[in-house]
């Protein structure tokens, strides 16, 4: 931010320094005029004539693209039919397909009379993490909400106590899926890598030779086949009928593999504090644990958030995979919709529905983590 | 050993034949040095003479390799315990600060009492208020570090070295980082420390300070104690070229 050049005595740099007060030194109004849209779009979109260029090619891209984009969508679409044949003869989107298989492409194999259980479990879900955003929140009783959540949620999807029918992991599938690899694999990756992180950066050669051992072998390999050795080859080293379920073999892939990543993100944080931090907490006497948990990691995950949250969204998409040792997620139902013959030819508006769900909560981890970087931010900086 | 029942020795600060290397540079060779109860040593060398390599050897930032380092009747032995002991003791003033960014000036003091000392809360947050207005900014508890000075900030960083009572306090240039219109604020709050009778080692090239607080002056080269006198001898007659040479360069600034 270059501000213009403005002429100070000394006094007004003290005073400055002090507590700013208003009015004491008169700045120069930046050149630019304000609040003016013609100048917003001259400073922005015509300051130079590549500039130019950019703007009127953009401008042409969106002319040509929008308004057929919107015909399909929304114009000629079809929004409701019971007969795909209504839909054939429309030009537009079929919108109709999600009307008729949307509680398939949500909630999978679970028992169609039992869709309230999972539609249950994802509105508790989504409004715990509601709750969680609000940093105010950020008390002791909001880990009892979550422990009761997730309780609540287990019992609703499994069920076989309260007169509920029991519905194995098998059948489960659609969105609660997708958010149950999601979740489990974020919440029992972060810590993991965090050891990971800090194993990496250990001074014991053995904790060291661990973690980069594991980091590197699991980076090293393509989580297609973290899951598919996850599920082909850890029942070959289990004794004879000992089973570990599916969905289980599936989240251990997700979580290793994730907790790999994040180690990362999270080391990269780490090695950005000044090492004068580690020695002013161990000058102060403070131990290993003391330094890294109050000193270290704070500072270091604030810095790491970014990185962090990317890993978040990938591997919330990445879940998607597990489609190869056969669970049932939500991208997986889009397409297993699909084969009902007469509705085969309407992919697109079945994954544009799934990606619709993806993109709302990717969108909103990447908006959320941008808010918490900038309320840290504020944080360290308010009196 | 608890608290109270450590022997009263006169020195507070034993250095015998210390040896340190880094690789196959030798950055302290053949250090002896005895600093006793209440006494001052300011040290001062060039740039790279190993000023900071011993004050960070003292306590255990750093690690001798040669020789025996006692400080407060506790011998510093590969022993992390050792090193816990003398930490518990010795205090320590940096040239950057190092104040914790995340945390308020007030939750940068208490932190140590409280989960070192095992203090409770309130007691520390007292002790913590007394010792801000010692050096002078009982008004900044609640801001953070990032919103003060380069002197408000050392100060701080004073305040919280003495929150953990320290029987010795070690400063690795402390003025060094800040604008001179700051330094006197610094080394005012020294001064009051020294008279107030705390055991400290200062590296710094502050010579006005050394001369006013300093009982031992000494002067390194070459990771070598060149030169140790009282600061009369020391800045009127010294013995060695070298102690003279130093002298004339950073006197003339
Ligand atoms: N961790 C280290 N590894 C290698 N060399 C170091 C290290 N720390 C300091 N040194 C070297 O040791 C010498 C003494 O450093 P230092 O004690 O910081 O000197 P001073 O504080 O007197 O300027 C310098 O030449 C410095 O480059
Ligand atoms: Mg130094």
């Amino acid at each position: 931010m270059s501000q213009p050049p403005v002429t100070q005595t000394p006094d007004e740099i003290f005073a400055r320094e002090e507590e700013p007060v208003d009015g004491l030194h008169k700045e120069e109004a930046p050149p630019r005029a304000r609040g003016s849209v013609l100048g917003w779009m001259q400073a922005n979109l015509f300051s130079s004539i590549p500039n130019t260029l950019v703007t009127i090619a953009c401008a042409a891209l969106l002319v040509i693209t929008v308004p057929p984009l919107i015909q399909w969508a929304f114009v000629e679409a079809v929004w409701s039919a019971a007969d795909p044949a209504q839909c054939r003869a429309a030009e537009g989107a079929c919108w109709a397909l999600i009307e008729q298989k949307h509680r398939f492409i949500l909630f999978g194999l679970y028992p169609f009379d039992e869709h309230w259980r999972p539609l249950l479990a994802v509105a508790l879900f989504v409004i715990a993490i509601a709750v969680s955003c609000f940093p105010g929140f950020w008390r002791p009783w909001l880990a009892v909400l979550w422990v009761c959540t997730l309780g609540i949620c287990a019992l609703l999807m499994w069920g076989g106590i309260l007169g509920l029918t029991f519905v194995e992991t098998e059948r489960w599938g659609g969105l609660p899926l997708t958010l149950i690899l999601a979740a489990v694999g974020i919440v029992c990756a972060f810590p993991i890598s965090i050891v990971l992180a800090l194993g990496r950066r250990s001074e014991m050669p053995a904790v060291r030779a661990l973690s980069v051992g594991f980091i590197e072998l699991i980076r090293g390999v393509p989580l297609i086949s973290v899951l598919f050795m996850a599920s082909v080859m850890v029942p070959l080293f289990l004794p004879e009928g000992v089973t570990v379920n599916k969905l289980l073999r599936a989240l251990i892939g997700i979580v290793l593999f994730t907790a790999a990543y994040l180690a990362e993100a999270v080391r990269g944080g780490l090695q950005s504090i000044p090492r004068g931090q580690f020695e002013a907490a161990d000058a102060l006497g403070l131990s290993y644990w003391q330094k890294t948990v109050l000193i270290i990691l704070p500072q270091a995950l604030k810095i790491a958030i970014p990185p962090i949250v990317n890993q978040f969204i990938s591997m919330f998409k990445d879940t998607s995979l597990v489609i190869i040792i056969g669970l049932f997620d939500l991208l997986t139902t889009a397409k297993t919709a699909l084969t009902d013959p007469p509705w085969r030819p309407f992919y697109v508006e079945s994954y544009l529905f799934a990606g619709l769900i993806y993109w709302a909560f990717s969108f909103f981890m990447s908006r959320y983590s941008l808010f918490l970087e900038r309320r840290l931010e504020a944080g360290a900086k308010r009196a | 050993m608890s608290e109270g029942s450590k022997p009263e020795t006169a020195s507070a600060i034993t250095l015998e034949h210390v040896h340190k290397w880094y690789g196959s540079f030798h950055v302290l060779n053949d250090i002896s040095l005895t600093v006793r109860r209440g006494e001052r040593v300011v040290i001062c060398g060039p740039s790279g003479s190993g000023k900071s390599t011993l004050i960070r050897c003292v306590n255990g930032l750093e690690r001798h390799e040669k020789g025996r380092l006692i400080v407060n009747a506790t011998e510093l032995t590969p022993d992390v315990r050792s090193v816990e002991r003398v930490r518990r003791d010795v205090g320590m003033v940096f040239q950057s600060f190092n104040l914790f960014p995340h945390l308020t000036v007030l939750e940068n003091l208490v932190l140590a009492p409280v989960w070192v000392k095992k203090m409770p809360k309130a007691e520390a947050q007292r002790i913590a208020l007394e010792y801000l207005g010692r050096v002078h900014i009982p008004e900044q508890a609640n801001k953070y570090p990032g919103q003060l000075s380069g002197g408000q900030q050392q100060r701080v960083a004073i305040a919280r070295a003495l929150c953990m009572q320290p029987q010795i306090m070690l400063f690795d240039e402390p003025t060094s980082a800040l604008d001179p219109e700051m330094i006197k604020e610094v080394l005012d709050v020294m001064v009051e420390l020294a008279e107030g009778g705390m055991t400290m080692i200062v590296v710094t090239h502050e010579m006005g300070f050394a001369r006013t607080v300093a009982n031992t002056m000494v002067f390194m080269d070459g990771g070598t104690i060149v030169e140790m006198a009282p600061p009369e001898t020391f800045f009127t007659a010294p013995n060695s070229e070298r102690t003279r040479k130093f002298l004339s360069q950073i006197l003339a600034h």
